[in-house]
């Protein structure tokens, strides 16, 4: 794969995904310590580093959340090591309690550095919500850079981290889906020879900030000379005639958006283009230069007007106030969202009065006669054999007997699927890592002002050593009436099955403690039960009989492993899976189908009986248990 | 060979799990050896499991593009879904526009749950082959089965990709690729595959 070749100093061009280049670049820089917590489009950073600690003697670890691995990593820099952080941008706002101190204290004076990476996800393709973190630098007090290309991203971080040593705090390398999940040519540069960083923290130190008033004027200081070397950043560039009317700056995915839109209109030498990639502190007299002879400047940026204020922010009381500055706020560009070339090239046509001809009227006309009634969507669902559609399967049916009055808190991993179409949609509640039990403490609550149903949190195993934790104990200590399900599926697995503390592996593949979700629990002195989800009837009973206990916190833990990681481990189908066509009664029934939901399932158009499709069927056979007619039938498959 | 416009777009689309980004990066890996500046551009992660996915690959002589392709400038799709190839012509489809399209269906869950229904192959076929100069339907999950492996599927229509001599990236430039980045024991396997992908075309 493409990671392996950076390993190597031989090539000096390859072919890497953004996260890949942001590795290499560490790498080149001689990180030494490296701690995440999974979350899309951030994973391969840590993914990849781990892949070469052992040769690089590195330590890489999967932490239980964001806010750890900030520490861990500071900690290392304290002690005088490189060390780096990586998270979404939903981690960012579970480290930022850490962070916004640690940018007053700095990292010591042992000579460390950190650069904390933040994954953003504008269009929200992977996430809750696409949350813009060019904001928290500001609030941080801390500086934060953006490439914009996947070449400029190996660069950039290896200057972060020379920047954080040289003003001894940390440093946040702002990325977004475009560029993590973009892959493109990237010129590489030497590797240092991988020697074992030595640690020395100062036992005298007093890094802490109870000097507060103090702290924060240092922190403003510092940001003060570094806002002196973001003006002349070789990061930020001029491009196009320097005396143009019309200003483009741009950040970010907007740069190639805007270069692009501005070739399309032949408009490149007619209109000046202003990279900005050092975000925070605001390069302010650089965009005072470069605004002098514009009479508008356009902004292309994505998600919120962060750029854009801090534009007219640094124009106000200019001689330059009076160019008018365009973008989101002014309804050039769409508020939130990715850029896109579409955008700029429409924001430049509003601008500049020009048209782009794109497909003719004629094509649009036939795409929209010939895609009208037939193009229909494809929601996402879980993947054949996965454990939850069982144990939402089983939550259904203990909520139906319960005549359906039960609040259903859920949290954040595959599971969350089921408030998509295509899911059960049981959970009325879905919010942060962790919340399903913050959220389902408080209901369990409300018995004390006349409301006592069912309260059921939902989490996963990596989400329940992330932040249900804390909330556990916190409801078993305020005696709060509910029941935590935990499905446990022996992976990280939405963001591609990495390491955690239940798993009994790290993240380098060594063994490590097995932190088990039942003894923990069954450690905090309340009721465990345990249940196969696959075993859909005695996982109802199972519900239905913690329901009816009614007081205090109980616990079920739903067992099976994903899917998709049995089957890379094992390799085989156990059972093979078929429907006997004279027992399926077709549309008149239609319950696995229809309800149940496995991809691997197929209607027969005409005489709508069930059938397996082959190349989809894991061969789990739950569905067998499914059927009530028990057509679906299973044979054991010889190991 | 050279490329029939500059930037050349391709777009590699399916639905999540196929293995449309290991032909989109195989692709890239080759054109970049071979010089080409290319961005690609993708999105993955869980949330798409059983949704549409697609990568789009931006091709150039000159300089690289950004990774997202304006809405009407596809040169190329390659589709491992034939609904899916319908999709990406609804955002980026154009009068030139070449497509090449596994025939091998996916009920989207909506289907199975009743709520939607699944346009018939005429229809589909119909409104792929309006849409594009050229369109090409490849058996492609047939023969991936008929091989022993659905899973090989994506190298199947990768072949046909070749066959159609619709990129200048050669068989052998492939199978190089395929040496160095897939298990030794199933380079047999693909090989096949690929083979049995030109020779749909050829």
């Amino acid at each position: 794969m493409s990671d392996q070749k950076s390993k190597t100093a031989e090539t000096e061009k390859v072919f890497l995904l953004g996260n890949e280049a942001l590795v290499r670049g560490a790498l080149e820089a001689g990180v030494n310590y490296a701690s995440a917590y999974p979350g899309t489009p951030s994973s391969e950073i840590i993914e990849r580093l781990s892949r070469v600690a052992k040769e690089r003697h590195l330590h890489v670890e999967w932490s239980s959340n964001e806010k750890v691995a900030c520490e861990g990593a500071a900690a290392a820099a304290v002690a005088g090591l490189n060390s780096l952080s990586a998270m979404k941008n939903a981690g960012l706002a579970v480290a930022l309690d850490f962070l916004t101190h640690a940018s007053l204290t700095g990292l010591g004076d042992q000579g460390g550095s950190l650069v904390v990476v933040v994954c953003d996800d504008p269009d929200a393709h992977s996430s809750g919500d696409e949350t813009d973190s060019r904001w928290q630098a500001r609030f941080a007090y801390a500086p934060m850079l953006e490439p914009t290309s996947v070449n400029e991203a190996r660069e950039m971080i290896r200057y972060c981290f020379d920047l954080s040593r040289e003003y001894g705090c940390y440093v946040f390398l702002r990325s977004y889906t475009r560029l993590s999940h973009g892959s493109s040519i990237v010129e590489l540069g030497p590797l240092p020879e991988a020697t074992v960083g030595q640690a020395h923290p100062d036992c005298n130190a007093a890094v802490n900030p109870y000097l507060g008033k103090v702290h924060h004027q240092l922190a403003l200081d510092r940001l003060d000379k570094i806002k002196e070397v973001f003006e002349a950043s070789k990061f930020n560039q001029h491009f196009g005639p320097e005396d143009a009317e019309l200003l483009v700056i741009a950040s970010g995915n907007g740069l190639s958006c805007g270069q692009e839109a501005l070739d399309m209109l032949g408009l490149q030498n007619e209109v000046g283009v202003l990279k900005l990639a050092t975000l925070w502190p605001f390069p302010v007299e650089l965009v005072r230069k470069h605004a002098k002879t514009a009479k508008k400047i356009l902004i292309l940026e994505e998600v919120d007007p962060v750029v854009e204020v801090l534009v007219k922010d640094a124009l106000n009381g200019t001689e330059a106030a009076q160019v008018q500055v365009l973008g989101k706020e002014s309804g050039h560009v769409p508020m939130g969202g990715e850029i896109t070339p579409d955008r700029a090239l429409d924001a430049l046509c509003k601008i500049t009065g020009k048209i782009y001809q794109g497909p003719s009227e004629a094509y649009q006309a036939k795409l929209k006669e010939v895609t009208e009634d037939i193009l229909i969507s494809r929601g996402l669902t879980w993947c054949p054999g996965c454990p939850h559609r069982g144990s939402f399967w089983a939550l259904d049916k203990a909520i139906k007997a319960e005549g359906g009055e039960v609040f259903v808190t859920g949290d954040i991993g595959c599971y969350t699927l089921d408030v998509f179409p295509e899911g059960k949609c049981q959970m009325n509640m879905l919010h942060a890592m962790g919340s399903s039990i913050g959220l389902s403490a408080g209901l369990g609550q409300m018995h004390k002002f006349g409301w006592d149903k069912p309260v059921i949190s939902i989490c996963g195993d990596s989400t329940f050593y992330h932040a249900v934790l804390p909330g556990l104990v916190s409801a078993i200590y305020n005696q709060s009436n509910l029941i935590h399900v935990v499905l446990d599926n022996d992976a990280t697995a939405m963001t591609g099955f990495q390491a955690h503390a239940g798993v009994g592996y790290n993240a380098v593949g060594d063994d490590a403690p097995r932190i088990d979700v039942v003894k923990l629990c069954e450690a905090l002195g309340v009721p465990v039960t345990v249940a196969d989800p696959f075993d859909l009837r005695g996982t109802t009973k199972a519900l239905r009989e913690l329901i009816a206990q009614k007081e205090g916190v109980r616990i079920l833990v739903l067992r099976r492993t994903c899917e998709l990681v049995r089957m890379k481990a094992e390799k085989t189908k156990p059972h093979k899976v078929v429907v006997n066509q004279d027992k399926c009664k077709g549309e008149e029934c239609g319950t696995c189908y229809s309800k149940f939901r496995c991809p691997a399932l197929l209607k027969d158009p005409e005489t709508g009986k069930a059938s397996i499709r082959e190349d989809a069927c894991p061969g789990c056979g739950v569905c067998a248990s499914v059927c009530p007619f028990k057509a679906i039938e299973i044979q054991e498959v010889a190991k | 060979m050279s490329l029939a416009t500059d930037p050349y777009n391709l777009i590699v689309c399916g639905v999540g799990g196929q293995g449309n980004i290991l032909i989109a990066r195989l692709i890239g890996r080759i054109l970049a050896n071979n010089g080409y500046y290319l961005a690609i551009g993708e999105t993955f992660g869980a949330a798409q499991r059983g949704g549409s996915v697609f990568s789009s690959l931006r091709i150039s002589k000159t300089r690289t593009y950004g990774p997202l392709i304006p809405n009407g400038a596809a040169n190329l799709i390659v589709s491992l879904e034939p609904l899916e190839t319908l999709r990406m012509l609804s955002n980026f489809g154009n009068e030139k526009v070449v497509t090449i399209s596994n025939t091998q269906t996916t009920m989207p869950v909506g289907v199975l749950a009743g709520r939607n229904e699944y346009p018939t192959e005429e229809k589909l076929r119909g409104a792929i082959e309006e849409l594009s100069q050229r369109a090409l339907f490849v058996p492609a999950t047939d023969i991936a089965v008929e091989l022993g492996a659905p899973i090989v599927s994506n190298i199947v229509l990768l072949g046909a990709l070749l066959g159609a001599k619709l990129l200048p990236i050669s068989e052998e430039e492939v199978k190089e690729d395929m040496r160095s980045t897939f298990p030794a024991g199933k380079l047999e396997l693909n090989y096949q595959a690929l083979q049995r992908g030109i020779d749909t075309v050829a």
